[in-house]
Parts: structure tokens; C-alpha cells; sequence
């Protein structure tokens, strides 16, 4: 089953008259880890926020296709905005889990969208959740820790249970903002890994915020350099050379 | 430490008094002397005062052990009110102070929420037990709705400033998963203010036991009217045994207070 | 927490349960919840309550409102302005006094300074015993004693305070680290020495700040002292509420409640400023 994710014209200003993004048109297919490279304030983040909405576009469509429909994520609001949020994992620079609850817990927020709070509360998740669970700790190679609490575990160990926890929404797309920027040089290869893996296994399209040019040039199938808020190179990692990296890097006049 | 310097004396620097710290004692010793002089302080008083000090002391031995039907009512009484004002002010305060974080709120409702909480701080427990008194007459109801005011004064503005510090990282992770409001507050946010949250609420129980002995003092219930009385009619012995109850109940409730604390992962 | 792993019968499907707490956890905290569930139900039902009193308070409480208003104003200058400042002075005084006596305590309490365990109880004693006991409770001790008036009430307040920082500085002291003091003792320093220059550089910061909500909190407490006669504002309050003179009451209310604003917005500043 074919999904995409269709981004048109998305401008985002967060003060009136700077924008930051410019009017962004891409297309994201149903698979393959995507990586978007550029310098601090480019809006890479901002442009990966925009996509769940944890940043309101200021114009611009961004549309999720899947299943035969097509929502414009940038359109919908209340209910129809938590719905297709669960669609989408999300996994953080900071790892942004809840430090004082177990991992289990933690991967079990993943289905958050879709339990009552009712339920939720007396922590009677559906044994098909546990189940799934414990076999994405296996995965990530956290099979023991399902009882510690979040704040024991290191730094590559809580990027493994955020990959978990957004996995756990069986969503359409993966996301990750700067996933390895709090990580040693080590780690960073095994998460990056994971997460190529992962959107192979589950056969979902992974759309990687970075800004380590060598993890980019390694583990992605697409890049995608931005630059002033643009998008200035779309390609393969292989075609991605110095002349491009200069007109992305480049410390010029777009401040 | 430093080469000789051509005869000029250096005076040591380590442990120097600051002018700002003398001034401040200096004012601090004036300021003393002037409000006892106001409040009519004297040294023949205070001697008296030791002199009246020392037989109210033995007056107050041996503790009078007789009136145990009276002291138990009265205690009973007070635990009650303890009990149902905490109950209510936490059950009342949770979402009130929920309502009050301005970090997850509207500021409209937010500022109504800190409104109210306020409102329901500034008065001493005593006044609003007054005023409920002559509201709702005297007894335990009075005594019971002024401490829920209280709860709800001092829960509700710690629990909004505890959600207001929380780390936002949390709860937008969260909201990525697509969950809903409820789902969000129950695992974004309770997680991060409960124990401050349980914290306050057994220091407001503690509270609660400490004021639900006073409020009989002005008829709201509980064992502050037997005190009163028994101040009244000079009976210290039956005090002395009141004041050592209420001292040993108090003890008590720490106690548990702790261990309750201990069990909820504080 | 656990975890226990089933194999279904015909080894095909691995279910693996997970639960939040133990069966032995689980127990505790159903045993609390239930105690409390039941003290909440015998509070209740032993509860002394008027039926007749409740459904008249909305509009005894009407009545009142209505009887409060307008405001007396004029009853300011005669009645109300030498007992604010009476009660301001109750309360800083007391303050003061308070802190004089509480650190000898809160020196005494401290396991790590205080090696002594007899001692250390006795300070616990002391300390616990006077947060027990309501200032409003000690002023009819001390009015029994000293008469009525502002020395009861100053003295009330002062007793009361003692436990409030006695307790919390001997908790600074004992989370202190240990470096300073342990250099200060191995340079010979004296006991008094390493007090002054080991602890109470490192206590000062916490010290002022628990001196400050102390005495936020001991004005209030000083306005409701005059109603058994200590002084202070009370006593309008009492001699109002007897006469049933509701606008008077609203004045003193209203008097009360503006300085405790007062000195809410004058201790935010000085912890902004200072601490």
C-alpha cells in the first residue's frame, strides 16, 4: 500500500515579514530514510514540526496520503488533528521522555491516541499493545529494561525506547528531529541504523532532521539540503558535493 | 603571597563585615528597642510575667485525667474535620490548580483559577471560620468549610506553580502521539508534579490536624472549644492534658504523613 | 513491577503480562486507599451537621454580604490604623525573637553538627512541640500568663516560629556539604569558629529565605491573635463581630487583607533583589 507525504508552498514566519521557511514543495514517498541538512536556523526543525503540527504553518499544504485518502495536515484542527497525529511517530533530539515513568510506560504513551483515559489511567492497556511492546524492546536490543525507570537509563538507551515509543503508533511516517545530536559518534551510527532499519522493516518513509553531513552521506537514501529557508539540493547522497555543500554551508548574505 | 609593597599596609580582606551587614544589625537592634517600647515591653513586666509563668506551670501539673469523655469528643471531632477538609480541599484543588497553570491554559481561565486560589489564601483560617460560623452556624460544619478554603488556598497556587516548572519536552512528546487532553495531562504532566503534588498535600493534611484543633476556639468544631473553655474557667491541668493530646496526635500524623509518602514514591 | 511470561498450552502464541506494581505493592496501596475511603466515611457519618443550617447558609451568608457593605471607612482612623501597626509590630518582633531562639535548636537538631543523639531528640522535642501548638493557642497561654495584650501576642508568635525555623534550619544544615566544614576542622578551627565561618556562610541564603515566609506568614497569623485578647487587629475584629457592627467588620477585613498584600508584593521584591 502506497502512502506519501506531499508538502506544497509551506511558508512559516514566526514574526511578521521573516519567514523562515519559503514556500517548500516536496514529495516524500512510501519508503527510504530521507535526511535534511543545512545550518542552525535554516529551518530544518521548523519544517519537520510543521509536518505533525507541533508548529503551525503559516501558509501552505501539507498532505498525507495513504489508504486511498488524503488529508491536508495543515488544515485540520481538534479531534481530526489528534487522529492524524497518531499516524505520525515522532522521535526528539532531547529523547523528550517521561523521565519518571518505566520504559514500559514510557513505549506504551505511543498508544496514547487510541486508549481512554479511563484505561489508561488504571494502566490496562490491550495485551495486543503489551505484546507488540515487549517485542520492539527485543528490537532495539532493550529486552531487560521494560520495568526501569526513564531517568536510569544513558543517552542512546532513552533514543532507543523514543524510537520504540513512535513505533508503537505503527505510524505512517517516522520522524526525527536531530535524533543524534545528544549522542556520542558511536551511538549515533547505531541509532541511525535503527532508524534506517526500521522504516525498511515497517515499510514507511523516515524523514531525518541532521545536521552531521557524514551520518547523512551514509545512511540516507535521499538528501535533502536546505539553505535560507529553501530547498537548494534534492538528490542522492552520492551527488551531493562539495559545490552544493558550499551553497548550503556557505556563511553568506541570507542572515 | 604578594611581594612587599613599598611600606603601604594592606589589611586583610578574608571575612571583612560588609557596611550593608552592619547597618542592617544596627537598624535590626533599633527597630527592636523601638517596637518594644510601643508594645510596652519592660523589664518589670517581664520579671512578673516569669513569676505568673512559673505558677501557671504548676497549676498545669499533675495533668487532669478525669474529663477523657469530653477530650475524646473534642479530638474525634477535630480528626474528622481534618479529614473531610483535606479530602475536599485536594479533590477541589486538583483541578483548580490544573485550571490555574498558565502554561497549559488559556489566560482567561488560568487567571480566574489563580483568582480564586487567592482569594482563598489571604484570609487566616480563623476569619473564614468566623465568617462560616455566623454563615452556617456553630459546629463542625463551619470548622470543616473554613479549612477546605484553606486547602484550597495553599494546594491550589503550589500545584499550578509545580505544572508551570515542568519540562515542556514531556508533554509536547506526547502530544505528538496524538493524544488526547486527559491522555496528555495523566502522562505529560501528572508525572512530573505528583510527588510534589502528594508532598503538599500530606504538609496541608498536617495543616489541617494543627488548625482543626483552633478553629473551636471561635465554635467551628473540634477540641479548641474544650480548650477555650477550659482556659476560661482556669482549669490548666485539663489544658496541660489537651495540649499533650493534640502534640501526640500531630506526631502521629507525620508519621503516617511520611509513610504514606514513602509508599507513593516520593 | 513484574512481568511474568506465559506460554499458551500449544506453544504457538507468547503472551508476556505486564503489571505496573507487584501483587505486594498493589496490596499496600489498596490498604491506604481503603483506610482512607473509610476514614472519609466514618468522618462523615459521625459528623455533626445541621440539615437546617446548611440549607440556610446561602442566604445567611447573603445577609451577611448585605450587612457589610458600604464599608465603614470613617471607623479607619479611630479603630483600625494603631492596631495595624500594633500587629506589624507583633509580628516582626516576634519574628525576631523567634529566630534568636531557634538557632540554638536548630544548631542542636542537626545530626551532623550535633553528635549527641540525647540531645538532638530533645531539640526534636522542643521543636516539634511548639509547631504543634497554634499561635492562636499559645496567645491564650500567654494572655493566661502575661495579661492581655501585645506582649502575649509578640510572645505567642515568637513560640510558635521556634519549631517553623528551628526545623527547617537544622534540615539545611544536615544537606550540607561536608567539604568546607571538614577543611575548617582540619585547619583546628573551634567549634564556634567552624560554625561561624563553615556553616553559616553556606546556611545564609536558606536562612533568610525561611526568615522571610516566616514572618509573611506570622502577620497574618498576628491579625487574628486580638480575638483572644493578645493584641494587634483581632481585637477590633472580636469587638465588631460581638457588636454586631458588619460594616466595621468589612473595614478590618478589608484592612487585613490589604496588608497582607502589602507585604506578599514587599517580600517578593526583597527575594528578588537579595536572595
Amino acid at each position: 500500500m502506497s502512502h506519501s507525504l506531499e508538502i506544497r508552498g509551506l511558508v512559516k514566519a514566526y514574526t511578521l515579514g521573516n519567514p523562515v521557511l519559503r514556500g517548500i514543495d516536496l514529495t516524500i514517498d512510501s519508503s527510504g530514510l530521507t535526511a535534511i541538512i543545512g545550518p542552525s536556523g535554516t529551518g530544518k526543525s521548523t519544517l519537520i514540526r510543521c509536518i505533525n503540527r507541533l508548529v503551525d504553518p503559516t501558509s501552505g499544504s501539507i498532505n498525507l496520503c495513504y489508504g486511498g485518502q488524503r488529508v491536508d495536515l495543515a488544515a485540520i484542527r481538534g479531534r481530526a488533528l489528534r487522529e492524524n497525529r497518531r499516524l505520525i511517530g515522532m522521535v526528539f533530539q532531547e529523547y523528550n521522555l517521561v523521565e519518571r515513568l518505566t520504559v514500559m510506560e514510557n513505549l506504551l504513551c505511543g498508544r496514547l491516541g487510541y486508549v481512554g483515559a479511563w484505561a489508561a489511567w488504571r494502566r490496562k492497556f490491550p495485551q495486543a499493545d503489551v505484546n507488540h511492546a515487549f517485542s520492539l524492546l527485543d528490537t532495539v536490543g532493550l529486552g531487560t529494561f521494560a520495568n526501569q525507570r526513564a531517568d536510569a537509563l544513558s543517552g542512546g538507551q532513552r533514543q532507543r525506547v523514543g524510537i520504540a515509543r513512535a513505533l508503537m503508533q505503527r505510524p505512517k511516517v517516522l520522524l526525527a528531529d536531530e535524533p543524534t545530536s545528544s549522542l556520542d559518534p558511536k551511538t549515533s551510527f547505531e541509532i541511525m541504523l535503527l532508524l534506517k532499519e526500521q522504516g525498511r522493516l515497517n515499510n514507511i518513509p523516515v524523514i531525518v532532521n541532521i545536521h552531521d553531513v557524514e551520518l547523512a552521506r551514509r545512511y540516507a537514501d535521499r538528501i535533502i539540503g536546505m539553505s535560507g529557508g529553501n530547498v537548494v539540493y534534492d538528490g542522492s547522497a552520492e551527488g551531493l558535493n562539495d559545490d552544493y555543500l558550499k551553497q548550503i554551508y556557505g556563511g553568506e548574505a541570507w542572515l | 603571597m604578594t611581594a612587599a609593597s613599598s611600606g603601604a599596609a594592606r589589611t586583610s580582606t578574608a571575612f571583612r563585615v560588609d557596611l550593608w551587614t552592619r547597618a542592617l544589625a544596627v537598624l535590626l537592634v533599633a527597630y527592636v528597642v523601638y517596637a518594644s517600647m510601643q508594645l510596652g515591653f519592660s523589664w518589670d513586666r517581664f520579671v512578673s510575667g516569669l513569676d505568673n509563668g512559673a505558677r501557671f506551670l504548676s497549676r498545669m501539673f499533675p495533668p487532669d485525667l478525669s474529663k477523657m469523655d469530653i477530650l475524646w469528643k473534642g479530638i474525634s471531632e477535630s480528626l474528622q474535620i481534618a479529614v473531610l477538609a483535606s479530602v475536599a480541599g485536594i479533590l477541589i484543588s486538583l483541578p483548580l490548580g490544573l485550571m490555574g497553570a498558565r502554561n497549559l491554559m488559556p489566560s482567561w481561565l488560568s487567571w480566574t483559577a489563580r483568582s480564586i486560589v487567592a482569594v482563598c489564601r489571604s484570609l487566616h483560617p480563623v476569619i473564614v471560620a468566623i465568617l462560616f460560623v455566623k454563615a452556617v452556624g456553630f459546629g463542625a460544619l463551619a470548622g470543616t468549610l473554613a479549612l477546605v478554603v484553606a486547602s484550597i488556598g495553599f494546594i491550589g497556587k503550589l500545584f499550578s506553580e509545580a505544572i508551570e516548572e515542568i519540562s515542556e519536552k514531556q508533554v509536547e512528546a506526547i502530544r505528538a502521539t496524538g493524544a488526547s487532553f486527559p491522555n496528555l495531562i495523566l502522562f505529560g504532566v501528572l508525572p512530573q508534579v505528583l510527588s510534589r503534588f502528594i508532598g503538599f498535600s500530606t504538609y496541608q493534611l498536617d495543616s489541617n490536624l494543627r488548625n482543626s484543633t483552633m478553629v473551636g476556639i471561635v465554635g467551628a468544631g473540634g477540641i479548641g472549644g474544650a480548650l477555650f473553655s477550659a482556659f476560661q474557667r482556669f482549669d490548666y491541668d485539663f489544658v496541660f492534658t489537651i495540649l499533650a493530646t493534640i502534640v501526640i496526635i500531630i506526631v502521629i500524623g507525620e508519621m503516617l504523613a511520611n509513610y504514606v509518602k514513602k509508599v507513593f514514591y516520593v | 513491577m513484574s512481568e511474568a511470561t506465559l506460554v499458551h498450552p500449544d506453544g504457538l502464541v507468547q503472551q508476556r503480562i505486564w503489571q505496573r506494581h507487584t501483587p505486594a505493592q498493589r496490596l499496600i496501596r489498596f490498604a491506604i486507599w481503603l483506610v482512607i475511603a473509610l476514614a472519609i466515611v466514618q468522618s462523615l457519618r459521625s459528623i455533626e451537621v445541621i440539615p437546617e443550617f446548611l440549607y440556610d447558609a446561602p442566604e445567611q451568608m447573603g445577609d451577611m454580604m448585605q450587612r457589610m457593605w458600604p464599608i465603614d471607612w470613617s471607623y479607619y482612623a479611630e479603630g483600625v490604623h494603631a492596631a495595624l501597626v500594633e500587629t506589624m509590630h507583633i509580628a516582626t518582633l516576634g519574628t525576631l525573637l523567634s529566630i534568636v531562639l531557634a538557632i540554638p535548636f536548630g544548631l542542636l537538631v542537626a545530626g551532623n553538627l550535633t553528635r549527641n543523639r540525647a540531645l538532638n531528640f530533645v531539640a526534636r522535642v522542643v521543636l516539634v512541640s511548639s509547631r504543634s501548638v497554634n499561635s492562636l493557642v499559645w496567645a491564650l497561654l500567654f494572655v493566661a500568663v502575661f495579661g492581655p495584650g501585645a506582649v502575649a501576642g509578640t510572645l505567642a508568635i515568637a513560640f510558635r516560629s521556634i519549631g517553623f525555623v528551628g526545623k527547617l534550619v537544622g534540615e539545611a544544615i544536615e544537606e550540607m556539604p561536608r567539604g568546607p566544614i571538614e577543611a575548617l576542622q582540619a585547619a583546628g578551627a573551634s567549634k564556634v569558629s567552624e560554625i561561624r565561618y563553615g556553616y553559616w556562610p553556606q546556611l545564609k541564603p536558606a536562612f533568610w529565605s525561611i526568615v522571610l515566609l516566616r514572618w509573611d506568614i506570622n502577620v497574618r497569623e498576628s491579625a487574628v491573635l486580638g480575638i483572644v485578647g493578645a493584641g494587634g487587629i483581632g481585637m477590633a475584629l472580636d469587638t465588631s463581630l460581638n457588636l454586631f457592627q458588619w460594616d466595621r467588620v468589612a473595614l478590618v477585613l478589608v484592612s487585613i487583607f490589604a496588608i497582607v498584600i502589602l507585604i506578599e508584593l514587599v517580600v517578593t521584591q526583597v527575594r528578588r533583589r537579595v536572595l
